[in-house]
């Protein structure tokens, strides 16, 4: 069991979380062609290190937010709201 | 009378394969010592008699997926495609042990996927026509006819998840994995194959987009076709050519219990409670579940996962509630968009790609190596795995599989 600092409910436990995936942009739909739309789709960076990537708090406050995990030893060393801005101390994608 | 006398004295076994120092140049380079990358190699050598290629492993043989899966073999998948494909493999691995002189232990024992609602009861139903039309045996039975399959189980209407039926499929089955695993490595060893095992890749060295060869932690390697067979780090290798993958990778646990008397023939799969349940040679049951619900590369078990499946086994059978798990472990499950996996060439000339293979890649380990091998050697995408490229993704050409092998084994 991980526990993972929900930004608005303090530390829980994972199984009140669903990942949802790799942070990102969604490109502009009406300028991209099919591949493209595609890759966006269903190409995954999949890293192993630090990553930064949404969950969302399902049986809790019901909320996203942005959490900073480290796919290899599942530590999560930041979360945040969306939008709000990273930490200067956190470089997200390093290793 | 040798293994008599090695046996008795546990000395001057014969090695099994050869340990060799890695050469500057190969013809192919099969990044991963499972049944993946020895396969390939296996039948590159035996079908098309290339010999200079090497098997090249970070770990030791068989230490990935092939050596952490539940080991159950079948060919009952929903589309087409899968159908076909995976009855190959299940062809191969029924002459496996004649082919490579080595007790694989390929025990077809008939394979049960139970459905406990209309939805996949429905699902069973076309599962079986597309597995009839193709010309693989598979059924949907009764609860009745499963009670006398598995008389252990409950199959009464009182419980949470009550037992609508199953799909019965009699050509699946178990198999021990480290035999076949090992008997690649030796047949391919025999047939001049060099397996490297603790040799890691580092980097992909690439021209003009095309693979020029390997560095690895024992040195330079050159080799014009490089075979990428990794399962759990599919990315990783992949993106030091350059390729990008639709590929996310959890961890899926199992669990054996302490051995017992024979009393479950056959194999038993719950989508519904995310289970696989299978009883050994040895008599310990191997339970499986469905992957970690977040993606990572850490292969430590859990306790949530025990619990989860303690529960979900005893609702099935509750008779085996005094058992004790000896032992679990994780594998890590590259899943695709799609559940199908990746087989074939990719945007770098000479990289070619046989990855993404979730949680059903054991099974499919001689079929794909067999095409694989078809494909280095031949230049062109055999047939059987022509639909399971790479483009797919983006060219709208999902293969299914969800239905079928997203937690059922």
């Amino acid at each position: 069991m991980i526990l993972i600092p929900c930004p608005y409910c303090g530390p829980r436990n994972s199984d009140e979380f669903a990942h949802w995936g790799e942070g990102g942009a969604r490109p502009p739909v009406q300028d991209i062609g099919p591949a493209e739309w595609r890759a966006y789709l269903y190409i995954r960076r999949n890293r192993a290190g630090w990553t930064t990537e949404t969950w969302f708090h399902r049986f809790g406050c019901a909320r996203f937010f942005v959490a900073e995990r480290n796919t290899v030893t599942n530590e999560v060393r930041t979360t945040r709201s969306v939008g709000s801005e990273a930490p200067p101390s956190a470089s997200p994608e390093e290793g | 009378m040798g293994l008599l006398g090695h046996g008795l004295f546990q000395q001057d076994w014969p090695r099994a394969w050869r340990t060799t120092e890695l050469k500057p140049q190969y013809d192919v380079v099969v990044i991963g010592a499972g049944v993946h990358g020895l396969a390939t190699a296996y039948y590159l050598a035996r079908n098309h008699g290339a010999r200079q290629v090497a098997v090249l492993d970070k770990g030791y043989i068989g230490g990935g997926g092939s050596g952490r899966n539940t080991a159950i073999i079948r060919s009952n998948y929903l589309t087409p495609e899968g159908v076909r494909f995976y009855d190959r493999s299940v062809g191969l691995y029924r002459s496996l042990a004649a082919e490579l002189n080595f007790n694989v232990m390929f025990a077809q024992r008939g394979h049960l996927t139970l459905a406990h609602n209309d939805s996949s009861l429905r699902t069973m139903r076309w599962r079986a026509e597309v597995n009839k039309l193709e010309g693989v045996q598979s059924e949907v039975i009764s609860p009745a006819d499963v009670k006398a399959l598995v008389p252990q189980m409950d199959v009464s209407s009182g419980t949470r998840y009550p037992v609508l039926g199953a799909l019965y499929h009699p050509p699946g089955g178990i198999i021990r994995h480290d035999a076949v695993n090992w008997g690649y490595a030796r047949a391919a060893d025999a047939l001049g194959v060099e397996i490297h095992q603790n040799t890691e890749v580092l980097a992909i060295s690439l021209d003009r987009g095309r693979v020029r060869g390997v560095n690895t932690s024992k040195g330079k390697v050159s080799a014009p076709v490089v075979v990428n067979c990794t399962a759990g780090w599919a990315s990783l290798v992949a993106e030091m050519a350059g390729v990008s993958l639709p590929i996310v990778t959890h961890p899926l646990q199992a669990a054996v219990t302490e051995p017992v008397k024979m009393f479950l023939q056959a194999v038993v799969v719950s989508g519904s409670l995310h289970v696989y349940v299978s009883q050994t040679d040895r008599g310990e049951l191997v339970f499986g579940a469905s992957t970690d619900p977040y993606p990572s590369y850490s292969m430590r078990g859990s306790l949530e996962f025990t619990e989860e499946l303690a529960s979900h086994v005893l609702e099935l059978m509750p008779g085996i509630a005094k058992l004790r798990v000896l032992r679990q472990w994780a594998g890590l499950c590259d899943i695709t968009p799609d559940f199908s996996p990746i087989m074939g060439v990719t945007e770098v000339e000479g990289f070619l790609v046989d990855v993404g293979w979730g949680t059903y890649g054991f099974k499919a380990g001689p079929a794909a190596g067999e095409s694989m091998a078809e494909l280095v050697a031949t230049g062109k995408t055999p047939e059987l795995i022509a639909a399971f490229d790479l483009a797919r993704f983006f060219e709208g050409r999902l293969v299914g599989e969800r239905g079928a092998a997203a937690v059922g084994h």
